[in-house]
Parts: structure tokens; C-alpha cells; sequence
């Protein structure tokens, strides 16, 4: 029965994504040609003259009108072909299979992270308002939220590898003289897992902890302040007033009541950084030579390079709609009596 | 806590894995690099410039250039000396209408075919073929049509040419006519891309000084030396890594701390503050036939007056732009179109200099004593030294009345934006690969208004003298023509040329061997590691 409703509920919303990843399509593909740059002119080259203008716009089919280029990306796309970036050479599809999961990896490895380090932060400041923990809890998120990551990453940097030469180079993923192991996951730490090497393991570590931190650093801010908010909010109802009058112990009434019931705007905070990581933290990536989706598109988008753009808006949005159905899903599992209709 | 402990733990661990890997052996060279290759195949559409550099090692040319060294013991390529690559010798023919290649008999693909005068043919073929920018590099060096390249047997190679034209052979050992093995490319080629363009952008079919061992775009490339290379010394350098890290500040620190051995394209005040460190060796070359400049657009008021310009000109801090921009990364020319190391150049040539009261005098004279407003735009892909020489050019040219906005472009549309030639006033660069003045004059200050004369400048007497110097014999014309051409575009002085840029590049003590190459790429064939 209730395997049912989650399945029909699944299926219902997926189905009413559709529109909307459609939208997502048509804007994009618009968004890209209203803007000012000419990708003809750029991959041209510097020397280009005009007519070898016309044929670079012939061969990239931009010399076509504008339904008739959007007719034919729509047929490329649903044989899945997601077009060929110039910028890099290869095909979009291979290059966000590849990317993709480099900024997964790296986005859960600063969300546990984060996670670990903000849920019991706002806990324990929710706890004791006022006190020296929720002081240093606030200075601790203001000042990671507040410097931008580049800054950090770069800092980072500088102390653990320039100073300390603990930390190793930040040259993206893994070392040159580390083959990366045998994609089944694509995340470097979990294939190397499964294919039960500790040594990679532990490479593919080393290059994660300096870039995870510094995401880590940015994003602990909205968990911590919301899990914080939440608490405050959860501790002072009445159900609580009515646990601890019952005598329940002090980690019962905390945990099992009032942390279960702030989870909720904690999860969809948890959702929006995520999604906002995923895509956004360039900046990250630039600075530790993180081979993600992010700087690819940026890279992209610079040099007016259609395809790989419109590609990673769409896996963007595809994901972004998987996301928000897994915390609806979760919010009917932490709170039965959220009912979601599609 | 314990995730602290972790932490730590993991840092330690990196730390000694970090450095043992970062030792390396000497015979691997680790190059770092802001960007790497997007293609194998020069001739595709879109290469970018590091994809240069991947096809000059990887690739062979029938002719490279000789060696030179300099007073200050640095090297760089002779642009006066062909010397053998591929083809061992070649004869010009009597009448002076046609050059015939004897190709080295022990040249190999790296699959172990030989290479014989039908793949010469068919690479020929292709660069004047497939249009864009290996059509006009060919083009430049009267290097047009496949009629031109004849196959006389399978060592033997015939090179028939249009016209005298002194550009030809020097073309021919340009990074673009590469050598491809055809046999290979065909079996890859389709109906509708005969010259396997899909095929070869990600596959190699050379036989040059390095093989491709593996390429991860946007990561690294990895080469291995060719064995079997027979078209120079073997090279001493076995492996080599390009590790690409868009970080100027990583690069640095990497190279300080002996993580990498060799990086161009570092902000100019890193590399001035290397240099003074001296942890690290930095080797500077202006770089030929080039410069930075300030363009006015002839066709339209207020630049269409030459006073207005000359007034412009006047008004250029120099000097302060030089030490303040480019933290003195460069040459300071102060007008000077000729380049210091190109034929033709002499120091006294530009009468221009920082004079506000000559300017003053100059606007008044052009009938803009009040001043007049304009947009002064830059190209934000290059903003490091752009963004303070325009604000610096903004805040002089204020001064005598010319009030600008400044309008910063991004990268993406900078060419796009050139080619339209509507802009008034901006900063650009050129730099030509060819080290002769009529070359550079030819692109930049001829009416057939290629991209390049962004000013839209257009004088027959200039025409005149340009084509009389390109195929001028007489030596003493030839100098005649080349100073008459500088005269005139200091005259009417539709672009003002600030400073000719250096290219810097930072390494370890230990490499030696390094030498400049008018591509400004890296050639690993020459490098060693003690």
C-alpha cells in the first residue's frame, strides 16, 4: 500500500517535470543566441577573415534559422546526443559522464562534512542560547560564509601546501603518477573502495580534503543557523514541555522529539545547498584544478560554446528535479504525517 | 575530534606521498599549464593555442628553423636558417619558380609506416583546404592551391610556387604544415569530412619527437618520447607531464616548491618577483614582430582628424603604463611600430613621448580645444595588464579634455567586436608569426582591412610601399620601403604602440636547453634536466 502511493507518487512527479524541463530547453537554447558573443567569430580564430567566418558558422550549422537549429537539437537530443563542445573538443555527453561525478564526489565529501560539523554546532547553540558555544558557533558561520572561497581555498593552500607541504599539490582529483580506478561509480573514492585499494584510497583522499574544507567552510553557515533556528523553535513547543514533564531523559526529549521534528526545514535547506554546490562553486574548482561540471560550463559559456552550455543547464535541471522528489520523499519518512501530493 | 585527528592524519600522509611523487626522475619533465589542448589536429576548427604546442612536438614539419644565441647566453630560434626536419635536403629549382624536398629515408610514422612524399601531398592538400586558419597561414606564404604540390616519387617532393614570394619557405616551417600519415587518416575519413577532421582531433597519425601517451582534456597530457625518431637529435627529456592548473597563483607555488618544472603565463608581477627572488630561473624574450597598442578608429569623428591622434599619442603615460601594468615585463617603445628585434627598427623613429602641452596644443589645432567624449574599451581576457593601462590611459587622457567611459569586453566577443570596427578608442595587441616588417605592416595598415588593421586604416601611398617591400629583391629599396612605410604610420599614427610584450617563462634551475619560438609555445625536444 504504501510501496504503492510512493511509486504513483514518483511517477507523478516526474511526469509533471516534463513541462518544465521543456522550458528549461527552449531558454536555454534562446538565452545562449541572445547572447552578445559569436561563437563563429571565436573559433575562427584570431586571424579569421570573413569568409572563413561564414564557413566556420556553416560547419558549427549556425548559418540555419533559429527554429530550424532548435528543431534540430530537439531531434539530436532525444537519440541523446548532446552535441560536441568546441572549447574541449569532446563530446558534451562524455564530458559531463566524467565531470559530473568529480563534483558529486566533491559536494558530498563538503556536505558531510559541513554536516558533521554544523548539526552538532547548532545543536548545542540552540541548547544553550546565549553561551560561549553559540557564540563561537555564530563567529564560525559569519566568517565562513563570509569569505569567499576562492579566498579560502587559496589560503588553504598556501598554509598546507606552500608553508607546511602537508597537503599535496592541488591538481585536481588524483596525483599523475595514480591511475584512477576502474569506473563503476565514477566517484574516485568509492570505486577505489570497491575495488579494494587503500593506497588510492587514500590519494584520492588527500586531494579531496583541502577542496571539501573549503566548501565545507562556505556552506556550514545556513545548516548550522537553520538547524539552530529550528531547534529553538522545536524546543520551545508544547510537546516538548509535555516530555520533559513526563520525566523522559534529557537525550530522549533532544534527540527522539524535538531534533526529529526541526529536521525538516534542515533537510530542505540541505536540499538548496546541495543543488547550489553542485553548479556553482566554479571558484572551487578553479583553484584546485577540480576537474567538475561547474568550470566546464563556465569555460564554456565564456568562449560562446552552445552545446556544452545547454547540456549542463539540462543535467542541472534534471537533477535538480530528482533532488527536490528525494527530500519529498525523505520528509514523508521523518515526518509521517506530511502528506505530499503531486 | 576525531575528525580532527583525521584530518590531520590524512595531511601528514599527503604530505610525505605529495613529495615523493613530486621528486620526480630526470628524464620526466612536468610542465604547468593555465590550459591544455583541445585538439590533436592544428588544421581543425576552434584550435586553441596550446594545441599547438601538442602538435609541434607530436608532429613533424618538412623544415624547422636553426638556433641562435643571444648576448645575454639565452637562445632562440634563427629565423634566417632553414634547417632539415623531415625533408633531409631541398633544391631550388633554377628558374626560381619551384622548390624539390628529398625526404628522409629512414622517417617513420609512429606506427612504423614510412612517410613518403604522397602523405606531404595530402597534408598540404588539407591545410590549403579546409578552410580558416591553416588555409590563411598557407595563404600568407603564397601557399594556396593543391595544384602547387606535385609528388615526383616517394622521397621526392615538389613545391611549385605562384609567385616570388620571400614568406614561402619560412612558411613551410610554421606549425601549421604538419606531416600527417594519409594512409592512416583516409581509413578514418567519410563522405562528408574526406580530410578526417572528426578522426584526428582526438587521435594522432605523426611521426614526430613524441607520441601522445595518454590526454585527458581539461586535466592533462602526457607524452613519451619517440624511440625511433630520426628527424633530429633524440631528445633527452623521455616523459613529459602537462598538468593543467587555471590557477596563476598554484602554478607559482608549485614551481617554488619544486612540484613543477616549467610554467609560462603568470601575471608579469609574478614573474618580476621571481626573478628577484632568484628561487627560480625566469628567461625573458620580447617577443618579435609584436606590441600592445592604442587603436583609434579612422573612419569616424573625432579620430578621423590626425591631430586628434597625434594629440592622443602625446598624451599616453609611457612610462608609467610600463612600470605600473607590466611591472617592466616588457619593452618600452613609446610609439615605435617596428619591434627592437625585427629588420628595420630604430630607436629614434617615433617623435612621440609623454608631452601634455604638446597634446593640449594638438587638440586645440584639431578643433577640440574644449575636449570631446569617448568609450576606451579593452579586452577583459587580458585585464591583468589591460584593466590598469586603460585607467591610467583614462585618467592622462582626461587632462587634455578627452573624457572616456571605459568598456570592458569580455573575451568571448573581443573579436567579434574587432571585426565590427566600430569601436573608438581601445587597447589591443598583435603579434605576427613571420619576423618581417612588410608581414606585420601587410595585416595591420593595409586597405585590403584584414581583422587585423582594427583602425580601418586606408592609404594608398601605404599600399604602395607595403607591396613594393613584399617582394622587393634589392636590398637597398627594401630598406628604403620599410622606412617609408614606419614613416607614414607614425605620421598619420592611426595606432599608437605602447610597449612590445616579453614572453616569460619560469623553471626550475635545473632545466636547460630552453629556447624562444615565434609560436611562444614549448618545444620539449630541446629541454633537459640535470
Amino acid at each position: 500500500m504504501r510501496r504503492g502511493s510512493l511509486l504513483r507518487l514518483v511517477v507523478k512527479r516526474l511526469a509533471a517535470a516534463l513541462p518544465a524541463l521543456f522550458a528549461v530547453i527552449v531558454v536555454t537554447f534562446l538565452l545562449m543566441r541572445a547572447m552578445p558573443g559569436d561563437p563563429a567569430v571565436y573559433f575562427a580564430g584570431l586571424s579569421a577573415t570573413r569568409e572563413a567566418i561564414e564557413q566556420v558558422r556553416q560547419k558549427l550549422g549556425l548559418d540555419r534559422s533559429l527554429p530550424e537549429q532548435f528543431v534540430l537539437y530537439l531531434r539530436d537530443l532525444a537519440r541523446g546526443d548532446l552535441g560536441q563542445s568546441i572549447t574541449t573538443g569532446q563530446t558534451v555527453a562524455y564530458e559531463i559522464a566524467t565531470r559530473l561525478p568529480a563534483s558529486l564526489e566533491l559536494t558530498l565529501f563538503a556536505l558531510v562534512l559541513a554536516l558533521a560539523v554544523a548539526l552538532p554546532l547548532g545543536i548545542l547553540a540552540a541548547t544553550r542560547p546565549g553561551s560561549w558555544v553559540d557564540h563561537l558557533s555564530r563567529v564560525l558561520t559569519t566568517a565562513g560564509v563570509s569569505l569567499p572561497t576562492f579566498f579560502t581555498g587559496l589560503l588553504l593552500i598556501y598554509v598546507f601546501y606552500y608553508l607546511l607541504g602537508w597537503a599535496p599539490a592541488p591538481l585536481g582529483r588524483l596525483d599523475s603518477v595514480w591511475s584512477p580506478p576502474p569506473r563503476i561509480s565514477g566517484l574516485f573514492t568509492l570505486d577505489s573502495l570497491l575495488a579494494g585499494d587503500a593506497a588510492l584510497l587514500g590519494a584520492c583522499l588527500k586531494q579531496l580534503v583541502l577542496p571539501a574544507v573549503t566548501m565545507a567552510l562556505f556552506v556550514m553557515a545556513p545548516i548550522a543557523r537553520m538547524t539552530r533556528a529550528s531547534m529553538l523553535g522545536a524546543l520551545g513547543s508544547d510537546f516538548i514541555r509535555t516530555a520533559r514533564a513526563s520525566g523522559l531523559t534529557r537525550g530522549t526529549v533532544l534527540y527522539r522529539y524535538a531534533f526529529r521534528n526541526a529536521m525538516l526545514p534542515v533537510v530542505t535547506t540541505l536540499g538548496m545547498v546541495f543543488s547550489f554546490m553542485l553548479g556553482a562553486n566554479v571558484l572551487v574548482e578553479k583553484v584546485f584544478a577540480w576537474p567538475g561540471v561547474g568550470s566546464y560550463a563556465l569555460d564554456a559559456l565564456v568562449a560562446s560554446d552552445y552545446a556544452p552550455v545547454q547540456g549542463f543547464v539540462l543535467t542541472m535541471a534534471s537533477l535538480y528535479v530528482l533532488l527536490n522528489l528525494v527530500i519529498d520523499v525523505l520528509y514523508g519518512l521523518i515526518d509521517p504525517r506530511v502528506r505530499i501530493e503531486a | 575530534m576525531r575528525i580532527a585527528r583525521l584530518l590531520v592524519t590524512l595531511f601528514v600522509v599527503g604530505g610525505l606521498a605529495g613529495h615523493a611523487a613530486a621528486q620526480g626522475r630526470s628524464d620526466t619533465l612536468i610542465v604547468v599549464t593555465e590550459s591544455g589542448p583541445n585538439s590533436m589536429d592544428i588544421h581543425g576548427v576552434g584550435t586553441n593555442r596550446p594545441a599547438y604546442q601538442a602538435s609541434w612536438n607530436i608532429y613533424d614539419r618538412l623544415m624547422t628553423f636553426g638556433v641562435k644565441t643571444l648576448p645575454d647566453g639565452s637562445r632562440m630560434y634563427d629565423y634566417q636558417s632553414l634547417k632539415p626536419e623531415l625533408a633531409e635536403s631541398w633544391q631550388m629549382a633554377a628558374d626560381g619558380t619551384s622548390v624539390t624536398f628529398k625526404l628522409r629515408k629512414d622517417a617513420r610514422f609512429h606506427d612504423g609506416t614510412p612517410v613518403s612524399a604522397k602523405d606531404v601531398k595530402w597534408s598540404f592538400d588539407r591545410a590549403v583546404t579546409v578552410g580558416g586558419f591553416p588555409t590563411f597561414q598557407m595563404k600568407a606564404g603564397s601557399l594556396e592551391k593543391p595544384e602547387q604540390f606535385e609528388v615526383v616519387d616517394d622521397t621526392t617532393f615538389r613545391v611549385k610556387f605562384l609567385r616570388k614570394d620571400r614568406f614561402t619557405m619560412p612558411d613551410l616551417a610554421v606549425p601549421v604544415p604538419v606531416i600527417i600519415h594519409s594512409e592512416l587518416a583516409k581509413k578514418h575519413a567519410t563522405a562528408q569530412d574526406p580530410w578526417a577532421l572528426e578522426w584526428l582531433k582526438t587521435n594522432v597519425a605523426a611521426s614526430g619527437a613524441y607520441k601522445l601517451e595518454s590526454w585527458k582534456p581539461g586535466m592533462e597530457t602526457i607524452y613519451v618520447r619517440n624511440e625511433d625518431w630520426k628527424s633530429g637529435p633524440l631528445p633527452k627529456i623521455r616523459r613529459v607531464i602537462v598538468r593543467e592548473v587555471p590557477s596563476a597563483g598554484n602554478r607559482r607555488a608549485m614551481l617554488e616548491r619544486g612540484d613543477a618544472d616549467v610554467s609560462f603565463d603568470l601575471p608579469p608581477k609574478d614573474f618580476s618577483e621571481m626573478a628577484k627572488a632568484g628561487k627560480v630561473a625566469v628567461v625573458s624574450h620580447p617577443v618579435e614582430n609584436a606590441h600592445a597598442y592604442v587603436g583609434m578608429n579612422v573612419t569616424k569623428p573625432p579620430f578621423n582628424n590626425a591631430k586628434a591622434r597625434q594629440a592622443v599619442a602625446y598624451a599616453i603615460p609611457y612610462e608609467t603604463i610600463y612600470s605600473t601594468a607590466l611591472f617592466g615585463r616588457g619593452t618600452l617603445v613609446t610609439g615605435n611600430l617596428i619591434a627592437v628585434n625585427t629588420f628595420g627598427y630604430d630607436a629614434k623613429a617615433s617623435p612621440y613621448r609623454t608631452d601634455l602641452a604638446k597634446a593640449k596644443q594638438l587638440m586645440a589645432e584639431a578643433g577640440y580645444p574644449s575636449g570631446f567624449e569617448t568609450t576606451l574599451s579593452f579586452d577583459m581576457g587580458f585585464a591583468t595588464t589591460n584593466e590598469p593601462m586603460a585607467v591610467l590611459l583614462q585618467e592622462s587622457l582626461a587632462q587634455i579634455g578627452i573624457k572616456t567611459t571605459i568598456n570592458k569586453i569580455p573575451g568571448s566577443n573581443w573579436r567579434n567586436m574587432l571585426l565590427k570596427k566600430e569601436m573608438p578608442l581601445y587597447i589591443n595587441a598583435f603579434g605576427g608569426w613571420l619576423n618581417f616588417p612588410e608581414y606585420f605592416f601587410f595585416w595591420n595598415y593595409h586597405s585590403q582591412n584584414a581583422v587585423f588593421n582594427t583602425m580601418s586604416y586606408q592609404n594608398p601611398a601605404m599600399d604602395k610601399l607595403i607591396d613594393a617591400a613584399r617582394f622587393e629583391t634589392d636590398p637597398k629599396k627594401y630598406a628604403e620601403e620599410v622606412r617609408g612605410f614606419l614613416k607614414l604610420a607614425l605620421d598619420d599614427v592611426p595606432r599608437v604602440a605602447v610597449y612590445q610584450p616579453n614572453l616569460d617563462v619560469a623553471m626550475q634551475k635545473t632545466i636547460k636547453g630552453y629556447q624562444y619560438w615565434f609560436h611562444r609555445q614549448l618545444d620539449y625536444r630541446q629541454l633537459a634536466k640535470d
